[in-house]
């Protein structure tokens, strides 16, 4: 896992299923400012698949990283625009 | 001079009847003022979704799918009819019920699934999984979906059929609309579903 960016936030959905997950990562990206990045922990394994599918279909976010723990998904949005 | 092309035209000029350069400028700029305003309207992604089922477990793709796609930056409208209805009713929404007949994945057979009352007791059944799993209930998509501004509506004609009122619905729900509605919203969207 990098480390090169810094968390402006960081959501937590664990215990959340989908559509939540990404959902509520869409509503907290829009309260961030252009260049910062997102945590979102989560324990769906659907969420690995989601976010990444997300991030790639939606105009002014990035996928940063994606990391995989003892049954939690840690993703890393970058809001772009 | 040579004398290999004999027929060769006296003039280079064009054709008798093609247009003249001006006038094809004229329809190059008209054209692209066109295009202009077409790429101008049609700025935003459309989904339209027509949701006609009212039982427990049909209320919740098009509400998913909905709420995803506004995730994804989607205008999305969900244009309800018949028992889709139920899923915006403020007070039926809150009791959607799952039908324990003629579904063969059902762990019981038809002939008890029949009997009085077991459509309330598979409900429960499920509603109790939703509640495990913490997925979300469908008043909580529904919710989740008109604050990401999903616009629902509900078709006139099904809300008098079924004798609704128009302050029956949440808050948001847009009534008074019919087919024609529906069909001009499916003819703008990248992505129509009838679920």
């Amino acid at each position: 896992m990098s480390a090169e960016f810094d968390i402006a936030e960081t959501l937590d959905v664990k215990g959340a299923s989908c559509p939540m997950p990404v959902v509520k990562t869409k509503s907290a990206i829009d309260d961030l400012a252009a260049g910062e990045v997102l945590e979102v922990v989560a324990t769906d394994p659907g969420s690995m698949s989601d976010i990444d599918g997300w991030a790639d279909g939606t105009e002014g976010v990035e996928l940063v990283d994606q990391t995989e723990g003892d049954d939690v998904y840690n993703h890393y949005v970058r809001k772009t625009e | 001079m040579s004398t290999d092309t004999p027929d060769a035209p006296a003039e280079n000029g064009p054709a008798e009847g093609a247009p003249s350069r001006a006038e094809l400028a004229a329809r190059v700029d008209e054209l692209e003022d066109a295009l202009a305003e077409a790429t101008a309207e049609d700025g935003g992604k459309k989904m339209s979704i027509i949701a006609t089922k009212g039982t427990l477990d049909m209320a919740y793709p098009p509400l998913i799918l909905a709420s995803t796609a506004a995730a994804f930056g989607y205008e999305v409208t969900v244009f309800t009819t018949f028992w889709g209805l139920d899923m915006l009713h403020e007070e039926r929404s809150k009791s959607l019920q799952l039908s324990s007949v003629g579904n063969p994945n059902m762990p019981v057979p038809n002939a008890v699934a029949a009997l009085p009352g077991m459509d309330r007791v598979t409900t429960k059944m499920m509603e109790k999984r939703i509640t495990d799993n913490d997925t979300a209930t469908v008043e909580e998509l529904l919710e989740t979906s008109l604050e990401m501004g999903v616009e629902f509506q509900a078709c006139q004609m099904t809300i008098e059929l079924m004798d609704y009122d128009e302050d029956d619905f949440y808050d948001g729900v847009t009534t008074g609309v019919g087919a024609a509605t529906a069909i001009q919203d499916m003819a703008e969207a990248d992505i129509q579903l009838l679920v």
